[in-house]
């Protein structure tokens, strides 16, 4: 077995606070690995520092073989490597349509491209609208983004990092905010993606989790303190002490 | 609504097409030259909305590229003067290096502030155009605080005679033309998209994979460029070079001119431009005719007082309507963008 991620002995501390703490974790090619844990427990700041926007303090992000820690944000989604915000993050002035497209652009060699149009480059518009079709948005193409509802911009952050046609997904809460009908419509769309691409899935929605994830870490105030299957972690007694509670039971 | 801002912005540019008939008609040479300035710092504003409108930019500066061409102009008329190089008053040599050194500067320029946000890149633009304003006024040789009277333009052979106002006029509303067409195709091409998506939501693009700095800098490098461009035909239209032009008053009016007409719209810098001119020449007299009509005494004072007025209501036509002039024209009125 590959792997796609290797997470070694990672550090990141906000003044006092320990985000990160010595975490060490590896992700499978082609597995979904869900990360879940408590509010604060440091899931955004893991993702945040394997895209590169955080600066870990210490310890190795290693992805598709090689050592991409210091490496710029551009660069390590150009080695196929993207994201999904937990708070949705588009271009609320652009369409759905157009986002998508800037997306797929940006995988397409350099932009310095000045005279044709692109809202009309078939290049851009054909990925742009299949990646929609595949989020279920393809009768919203041409809605600004900020009007779309909730659920459909979180489906629409999924089309964006699809676009970027990546090795591995890194899902920051894509459920977040989202009623049960819009859950479920997400959870199918990531099943239908499973196998081809690695996901790292960070999730509070405890079904979607254990509907998705073939293997599962816990993480709590920065580290990691269980990872197993499915089955383990919700029979591992300190995980159902420190996070899962009661609620895991009938999960 | 989209009628009546396409039917508005089609008269006003062919308004413009006709401003020296009209004038000498009516034997008022003194509009060939007002309306000349309105096209150059159309051209001047337009350049500044590539990046302040499309690319969310605000530079502070934008009076040192408009200088550095007028500069080119100027300095090629002092070789030429005084020491009888006569190569140095080539038109398309002015034009050509009007474009390619104000575009350098803005590159490097560009290259230090765009790596700071929001006040700091307003600041350091600021500050870089106010270094250059100090440059050339310790430049003693090419007439320091006191500029360059030129007595010899642009010189474009027998293509055409810059002497003669209208064809002034009509090299400038060519560029003009050029300059939005050059825009138009820019800001809608793959690279526009990136420097518009920059602005829009910067960390998503680089999340996506692209290097955000080095568009926006290009975007700024053009912006530049076409500055100079203006700067080239305002040395031409005043006959005059100086320091002052660099000042960073200027600057001001510039994001003005933008604010007021229109950001990232591509006639709104034109009709921006248009209007503050406009009102620079109009208001005092407006304001005089004003106070004689309520009945009040010593109405040149009036007239003199034209700021405190032109000040406030810049500001309530930006307040008012978010979108400026062709904000307005589109029908959006009140507090949506
Ligand atoms: N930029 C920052 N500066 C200071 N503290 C931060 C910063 N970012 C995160 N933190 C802190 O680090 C801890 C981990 O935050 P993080 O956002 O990674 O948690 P999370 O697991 O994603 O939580 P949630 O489930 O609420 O999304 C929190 O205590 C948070 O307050
Ligand atoms: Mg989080």
């Amino acid at each position: 077995m590959s792997e796609a991620l290797t997470i070694e002995g990672l550090v990141k501390q906000f003044g006092g606070l320990t985000a990160t703490d010595h975490l060490s974790l590896s992700v499978t090619k082609g597995e979904v690995h869900a990360v879940i844990g408590p509010n604060g427990a440091g899931k955004t700041t893991l993702i945040g520092q394997l895209t590169g926007e955080i600066t870990p303090d210490a310890g190795t992000v290693r992805f598709a073989g090689r050592d991409v820690t210091g490496l710029a944000v551009h660069r390590r989604s150009m080695l196929g490597l993207a994201r999904s915000f937990q708070i949705t993050n588009v271009l609320a002035d652009f369409t759905a349509r157009a986002n998508v497209a800037l997306a797929v652009q940006a995988h397409q060699g350099h932009s310095f491209r000045f005279w044709r149009k692109a809202a009309t480059d078939q290049r851009l518009i054909g990925p742009a609208e299949e990646h929609l079709a595949t989020v279920g948005l393809a009768d919203r193409a041409g809605v600004t983004a900020s009007s779309l509802s909730h659920g459909e911009q979180r489906q629409l952050e999924l089309a964006m990092a699809l676009a970027t046609r990546p090795a591995m997904l890194l899902l920051d809460e894509p459920m977040a905010g989202m009623g049960p009908e819009d859950s479920a419509r997400m959870v199918e769309i990531l099943k239908r993606l499973k196998g081809d691409l690695t996901i790292l899935l960070v999730e509070h929605d405890m079904d979607a989790v254990f509907a998705l994830a073939d293997r599962i870490t816990v993480l709590v105030y920065g580290r990691a303190i269980a990872t197993g299957s499915p089955e383990q972690i919700r029979n591992d007694p300190d995980v159902r002490a420190a996070y899962l509670g009661e609620e895991s039971a009938d999960a | 609504m989209q009628m009546i801002r396409v039917g508005f912005i089609a008269l006003v540019m062919l308004a413009l097409a006709v401003v020296p008939v009209v004038a000498n008609a009516i034997d008022e040479p003194f509009y060939v030259s007002l309306f000349t300035r309105m096209l150059v710092l159309a051209i001047a504003a337009s350049s500044l909305n590539l990046v302040l409108g499309y690319g969310g930019m605000v530079s502070f500066g934008h009076a040192a590229y408009l200088g550095l061409g007028s500069y080119v102009v100027g300095i090629g008329f002092y070789h030429a003067a005084n020491d009888g190089m006569d190569w140095a008053l080539n038109g398309w040599m002015h034009l050509a290096l009007a474009i390619i050194i104000p575009g350098l500067a803005a590159l490097l320029i560009g290259a230090i502030s765009l790596r700071t946000r929001g006040v700091y890149f307003i600041m350091i633009t600021l500050a870089f155009s106010q270094m250059l304003y100090y440059f050339f006024i310790g430049l003693e040789r090419y007439g320091g605080d006191d500029g360059l009277s030129l007595w010899y333009l642009s010189d474009f052979g027998s293509v055409m005679d810059l002497n003669d106002d209208s064809q002034l006029y009509y090299l400038a509303y060519g560029l003009l033309l050029l300059v939005l067409f050059i825009l138009y195709r820019l800001v809608n091409s793959r690279f526009g998209m990136v420097v518009r998506g920059a602005k829009s939501n910067e960390r998503r693009l680089m999340a996506v994979g692209f290097p955000t700095y080095r568009y926006r800098l290009v975007a700024f490098g053009i912006s530049g460029a076409i500055c100079g461009v203006a700067g080239f035909l305002m040395a031409n239209q005043s006959e005059f070079v100086s320091t002052s032009e660099m000042h960073w008053v200027h600057s001001g009016d510039l994001i003005v001119m933008v604010v007021l007409g229109g950001m990232g719209t591509l006639f709104g810098p034109v009709l921006g431009a248009v209007g503050f001119l406009m009102l620079e020449q109009y208001l005092p007299e407006l304001m005089e005719g004003v106070c004689h009509i309520i009945g009040g005494s010593s109405c040149g004072i009036a007239g003199e007082y034209w700021k405190m007025v032109f000040g406030p209501l810049l500001i309530l036509i930006v307040l008012f309507a978010r979108g400026g002039i062709d904000g307005l024209l589109q029908g959006k009125v009140g507090r949506n963008v």
